[in-house]
């Protein structure tokens, strides 16, 4: 187990530089000067070297690239040229409300995905099959953009009951869990979990329906185990499995806020990340970017971790 | 008598008859899935009220009236209401297919292609070309999709040709990953060692024996990512990344009139259903595909 996890640790360094250099390059490969939207169009030449170079933008790539993953690693992502505030303060307060909306979004699609994955599974080819793959369906069909849309004019347009945008009340930026804020969160949250829940229904159904079709599911009805011990064992076996797919969604999630964010205006990395596209803010677009992948990357190190302690037979392979 | 020159027959064309036996089976085992022979008569009705859009369409997509503006469902002439510039939305809704599938359906086929020879050449060379190949992937594969998309169209600037660019590349890793999956344990079989022993180059056996065996896997997972494709296309449209307007496309479409759902809500939510119609009746299909032709992926 020891030498797994450091053989896994030493593969998964080659794959996060890989990652920042995709990142790094993304932005560089970008048309364009990427001064243009702090300076004014009758800069004099002698202004734009002196941005250039306080940006570090004079220098040749490898050089700039080197430099920005050595500053990285010790937690500065350098300076937005928008707002000129440092980007690392930015993209880790933006982090913060997506966590919170993504973790929530995930409990409830997990736990609810879950259970369906498992009914359809357990009782496969009946009513109940057909109803919770037929959500399960809808939950991976559906744009979800689209259905935040929907719930805002359910609820916001039509009931008023839970207002459409903003993550509390007054456009104030600091979190409590009351009630007056958590109505915020609700339909964000709501829209979010959607995605997972269906995938975790999908997947939770195959292997359910895997596990309860193999032999020792019959050895152990065999031997006179009640429905509910063979229960505990096909809910032993698919464990891992059904932990590995959780752990990649919550991922997807965090990564993939910005659709969500934007409908609801919430001030997470998504919504970040649609400020730094269209001000054209390369260093925050690079260090929302990276923050969001790296936390990727670790996440899958530790789903494939996590599940080989599980599972030692993965190991092997 | 009458037995004799039938039997014949066959066997003089017997890898014919083969071939066309199993795809006889997968067309008859789809054909008898109710639920599967609707969607895609739903999509050929999508796909072909696009493609006809000039002759059905009972406007002119881009011509409104500031007189006219959000008309709710049901207007006399305008029966699914006009949009917020006073442009007749069951026109734009028609014209909008053209846009929405082709942004949709092309990622996927440019990265079907690109993604197959990626994957086949990694699985059937080998050694140091997978090594580079395959880790390659797991770079890309490292970023959460949508980021991935959301960044290099970020990066790219807004426009049709980025935003498929920028899916092109999202959708290569997975499909790369599943045909040097299926490729690998193909170039392991016996019949691929026993074209070699008859003289076969490696071009010959990775068209016939190789790509025999895994187009039809990597075609029905293919299948199954145009649904995301068609979202997140949509969707890349929708934060503006995508079409420009005043093009009609439903993420577009949705984006404009998101400003509209306090005034007309029903007619503001519709784009997105066609989105979810399309997107549903891909992945439904998709699933009646898979079974259909016992792939398992």
């Amino acid at each position: 187990m020891f030498q797994y996890l450091i053989k896994r640790l030493i593969y998964a360094v080659p794959i996060a530089l890989g990652v920042s250099l995709v990142c790094f390059l993304m932005v560089h490969i970008a048309p364009g000067d990427p001064l243009v939207s702090v300076l004014p169009p009758d800069a004099s030449l002698d202004l734009q070297n002196q941005l250039r170079e306080a940006y570090g933008f004079d220098k040749p790539l490898p050089m700039q690239f080197l430099l920005w993953v050595w500053r990285a690693l010790g937690g500065d992502l350098g300076y937005s040229i928008a707002t000129g505030r440092p980007v690392a303060a930015e993209v880790w307060r933006a982090f913060g409300n997506t966590f919170m909306l993504a973790v929530l979004a995930a409990m409830f699609g997990f736990v609810v995905g879950g259970i369906f994955g498992f009914v359809a599974g357990y009782w496969r080819d009946t009513w109940i099959d057909r109803v919770a793959s037929g959500l399960s369906v809808v939950g991976v069909s559906v744009p979800h953009y689209w259905m935040g849309m929907v719930l805002v004019i359910v609820f916001s347009v039509q009931l008023n009951w839970l207002p459409a945008t903003g993550a509390g009340p007054g456009g104030s930026a600091d979190w409590v869990w009351d009630w007056e804020h958590v109505k915020y969160l609700i339909m964000p949250a709501l829209t979010m979990s959607v995605i997972p829940l269906g995938i975790v229904a999908r997947s939770v159904r195959a292997l359910v329906a895997d596990i309860l079709s193999q032999e020792f599911v019959d050895a152990l009805r065999a031997k006179g185990l009640t429905d509910a011990g063979v229960l505990l064992h096909v809910v032993k076996n698919a464990a891992p499995t059904a932990l590995a797919v959780m752990g990649l969604q919550l991922g997807y999630l965090l990564g993939g806020s910005i659709l969500i964010e934007t409908v609801f205006a919430w001030p997470g990395t998504g919504f970040l990340l649609g400020n730094a596209i269209f001000q054209r803010d390369l260093p925050l677009l690079q260090g929302t970017i990276l923050v969001l992948a790296m936390f990727f990357v670790s996440l899958n190190l530790l789903v494939d971790i996590v599940q080989t302690w599980l599972d030692p037979r993965i190991k092997r392979a | 008598m009458t037995a004799a020159p039938a039997a014949n027959a066959q066997t003089q064309t017997a890898p014919a008859t083969a071939s066309r036996g199993y795809w006889a089976g997968v067309g008859r085992r789809l054909v008898r899935n109710r639920l599967a022979m609707v969607c895609l008569a739903i999509l050929v009705l999508i796909v072909l009220a696009a493609i006809f859009a000039p002759y059905i369409a009972p406007h002119d997509p881009y011509r409104g009236s500031m007189i006219r503006r959000l008309r709710p469902i049901g207007t006399d002439g305008y029966p699914l209401g006009t949009d917020e510039l006073g442009r007749d939305m069951l026109t734009r809704l028609i014209y909008g297919g053209r846009l929405s599938l082709f942004i949709g359906i092309v990622p996927v086929l440019n990265a079907f292609v690109i993604g197959t020879a990626l994957g086949v050449v990694a699985g059937f060379v080998g050694g140091k070309v997978n090594m580079a190949i395959m880790r390659t992937i797991d770079v890309f594969y490292a970023f959460p999709s949508v980021l991935l998309a959301i960044a290099i169209s970020g990066a790219l600037g807004a426009g049709i040709f980025n935003s498929i660019i920028s899916l092109t590349v999202v959708f290569i890793p997975p499909i790369a990953r599943v045909a040097e999956s299926v490729t690998t344990q193909v170039r392991n079989l016996d019949f691929v060692d026993a074209a070699r022993a008859s003289g076969a180059g490696s071009f010959t056996i990775i068209r016939v024996h190789v790509l025999g065996n895994v187009m039809g896997p990597v075609f029905v997972y293919a299948t199954s990512l145009v649904s995301v494709s068609m979202i997140l296309a949509a969707g890349l449209s929708f934060l503006g990344l995508g079409v420009k307007p005043p093009e009609p496309e439903w993420g577009l479409m949705l984006n404009t009139l998101r400003t509209a759902i306090y005034s007309q809500p029903y007619v503001a939510a519709l784009p997105g259903a066609m989105i979810f119609a399309v997107s549903i009746c891909f992945n439904l299909f998709s699933d009646a595909l898979r079974s259909a032709m016992d792939v398992k992926v």
